[in-house]
């Protein structure tokens, strides 16, 4: 059993891409685990951002997961694609990775 | 904000605190209290990673709210639990102090949960006395973390940055003068100059594969600490939570959250056989301390050794049931949380989940004074990133009251410290530093990503709660495999936001801390609290010592010392 997952990338300013990972699927993991096993297993360098791993309590995983607005540590992954993209209405700073930091509490403001 | 010759962004500040956890946040706090200006750098968010946001459980406090206590009490629990290894000033300095500020988040509105007009304290094991607030439902790390953002909001002289990964303490002459940092989002260096710098990075539970701290806590306050020529102490002693959700398979929620379950509802431990077991190991093993309800290194070793024995569930770990008790029972005690566990196909009416040790916390760190200085002048460590206050094992509730606590001190002291120093910055102190990160390449070489998953096995495997001599000299060997794997020079894939140079240099620190967990664990030839010896069993009475771990040109230097006695002045 697999799980793809179509995934926009590309950094501030370069045209996006979309590329296509395929992770082995196991019943009950999150769209986060399939992430961490596309950089553990093909592509250390696609860019997301997480601090708790699953317990939803970081709230730093927030996407764009087929077409929603969603956190990937409690969305389940699917057999299927998953299509994934960084937030829509934050400033991007790489793949799926946003600025999501208040004003305030970044280097510059 | 300056430029300074190497290109580098460059900031000036009394006191820098590296690390946005509870201890981290309140140090911050409580430097601008005392007049410093304070940079709070995190790499994460601010407030949003590391252990303080993840716990779900108790705060240990002799409040006396619940029933008559005294600070003394809960210092004799801890030097108890502690099993003859606590620093007894900072223990005594915890418990005392403990109240005070366990009081000070009450004003600042965290909402600890009261019943008849009191704040409720819950009896946990270990302490002899119903001791530990909290806050419902299971949302104690989320309100402490709000509660010390929303403080950090309105303090005046304190400026967060987020995104900012802490690479090295900048020295000079021997003292701390600032660190230098990787800016995330732009992949730049960033230099920072201060008077006084606090380590605030937590522990080390992201060195295990299985653990209950955010995946960014895999030690680099310890490393940072150790290539600044400071000591650590206690290293070996790593807990393991007993009861960390095994499976179903969870998602949104903490891992540790059966315990709050367990104080309110009680809960059965049971092995294959559907039989409860724990009072096997009360009774009868020489390890007990005769308690009916086990301390968690006791725990540990009685679900290890019921799946040794062929007794384990399917998953590898033990049962808790919660069936015997009654539905509306459960609903009235944990409310919400029975809906996100029903969303993750768990009903504790009905069946029963899986639980096994995992990794949870550190008594080991950073060797301070009571002052929180570590032996490197200007350089300050607190919260769990400091060693010695929890001895060889951690009494449930004393790490987000250390937090409180040590990042009180740990701020006070820096701004004192600031107010008294001259300025020592020189763009020396952070050439090493940037020269390291300006030689990152891109280049073929093992996938970081998955050389960390490779470290944390092998931490799992032979550094984990049961030890052999064997097991920790192969540990020894694929560390330093490891370190000969990634190399000296940095491995990069981006300018912005690069995880693979996060991850090289999150190696670089995990495979010196990994070395000094290792190192001591192998010298220390008995069992005691959280460092079990399958080929030592039962405590030595010479080993009654704190190993402290130092760098030399050679790798890790180990010395023992005698437990330090006394008593601070809270």
């Amino acid at each position: 059993m697999k799980a793809t997952l179509n995934i926009q990338r590309g950094a501030l300013g370069e045209t996006p891409r979309v590329e296509t990972f395929d992770v082995a699927f196991e019943h009950g993991q999150s769209v986060l685990d399939g992430l961490r096993a596309v950089r553990r297993g093909v592509d250390p360098s696609l860019a997301f951002r997480f601090a708790c791993i699953n317990a939803n309590a970081c709230k730093e995983c927030m996407m764009l997961i087929d077409g929603k607005v969603d956190y990937a540590c409690t969305v389940r992954l699917k057999e299927g694609t998953t299509t994934l993209a960084p937030l829509p209405k934050k400033a991007l700073i790489r793949d799926l990775v946003t600025e999501i930091a208040p004003p305030d509490e970044r280097l510059w403001r | 904000m300056t430029a300074s010759g190497s290109g580098a962004t460059h900031l000036e500040t009394d006191v820098l605190v590296i690390g946005a956890g509870g201890a981290g946040m309140y140090a911050a706090l409580e430097a601008a209290r005392n007049g410093a200006s304070v940079i709070l750098a995190d790499r994460s968010l601010i407030g949003r990673g590391g252990a303080t946001v993840m716990a779900q459980m108790t705060v240990a406090a002799a409040l006396g709210e619940q029933t008559p206590d005294h600070w003394e009490h809960h210092f004799a629990d801890t030097l108890n639990a502690g099993r003859g290894l606590c620093d007894e000033r900072l223990a005594a300095l915890l418990c005392e102090d403990g109240p005070h500020r366990l009081r000070e988040m009450d004003a600042w509105k965290v909402g600890w949960a009261r019943e008849d007009g009191h704040i409720k304290q819950a009896q946990a094991p270990g302490h002899d006395r119903p001791r530990c607030a909290y806050v419902d439902f299971l949302s104690t790390g989320p309100a402490v973390s709000k509660t010390l953002r929303t403080q950090l909001n309105s303090a005046d002289g304190i400026r967060r940055i987020g995104d900012l990964v802490i690479v090295d303490i900048a020295l000079d002459d021997g003292e701390a003068c600032g660190a230098t940092a990787l800016h995330l989002p732009t992949g730049q260096a960033v230099t920072i100059a201060a008077k006084a710098v606090i380590i605030a990075t937590g522990g080390l539970t992201g060195l295990y594969c299985r653990n209950s701290a955010s995946s960014n806590m895999g030690g680099d306050g310890y490393a940072l600490a150790l290539r600044a020529g400071a000591e650590l102490i206690d290293m070996e002693f790593v807990q393991f939570f007993p009861i960390g959700h095994l499976a179903p398979r969870l998602v949104g929620m903490d891992p540790i959250m059966w315990d709050p379950f367990r104080y309110k509802l009680g809960g059965k431990l049971l092995n294959s056989e559907m039989r409860e077991f724990e009072e096997d190991y009360a009774t009868r093993d020489k390890r007990s301390d005769g308690t009916y309800v086990l301390t968690r290194d006791l725990a540990t070793y009685a679900i290890t050794k019921e799946v040794e024995a062929g007794r384990g569930s399917p998953a590898g770990g033990a049962y808790l049931s919660f069936q015997h008790v009654p539905e509306a029972e459960i609903r009235a005690a944990f409310g919400p949380v029975v809906d996100r566990l029903k969303e993750n196909g768990i009903d504790l009416a009905k069946g029963p989940v899986e639980v096994a040790p995992i990794a949870h916390y550190h008594m080991g760190g950073i060797r301070v004074d009571d002052l929180m200085q570590t032996g490197v002048p200007g350089l300050f460590a607190c919260g769990e990133a400091v060693g010695g206050a929890n001895g060889a094992n951690r009494l449930s509730g004393n790490a987000i009251t250390e937090a409180f606590v040590f990042g009180a001190r740990a701020g006070r002291e820096a701004a004192q410290r600031a107010k008294a120093a001259t300025a020592m910055w020189t763009a020396d102190a952070a050439r090493p530093t940037l020269d390291l990160l300006q030689s990152a390449s891109k280049r073929d070489a093992p996938n970081p990503a998955a050389t960390v998953v490779k470290l944390q096995a092998v931490m799992a495997d032979d550094v984990g709660p049961f030890r052999t001599d064997a097991k920790l000299r192969k540990a020894i060997a694929s560390i330093a495999q490891l370190k000969a794997d990634i190399g000296d020079t940095p491995l990069s894939s981006a300018a912005a936001f690069d995880p693979v140079l996060v991850d090289w240099l999150d190696l670089r620190n995990m495979l010196q801390v990994a070395q000094s967990v290792a190192v001591p664990a192998l010298a220390r030839t008995e069992s005691r609290g959280a460092h079990q010896r399958d080929d030592h069993l039962g405590l030595d009475e010479a080993w009654r010592v704190n190993q402290i771990v130092k760098l030399s040109d050679v790798g890790v230097d180990l010395r023992k010392v005698e437990p330090t006695s006394g008593k601070a002045v809270a």
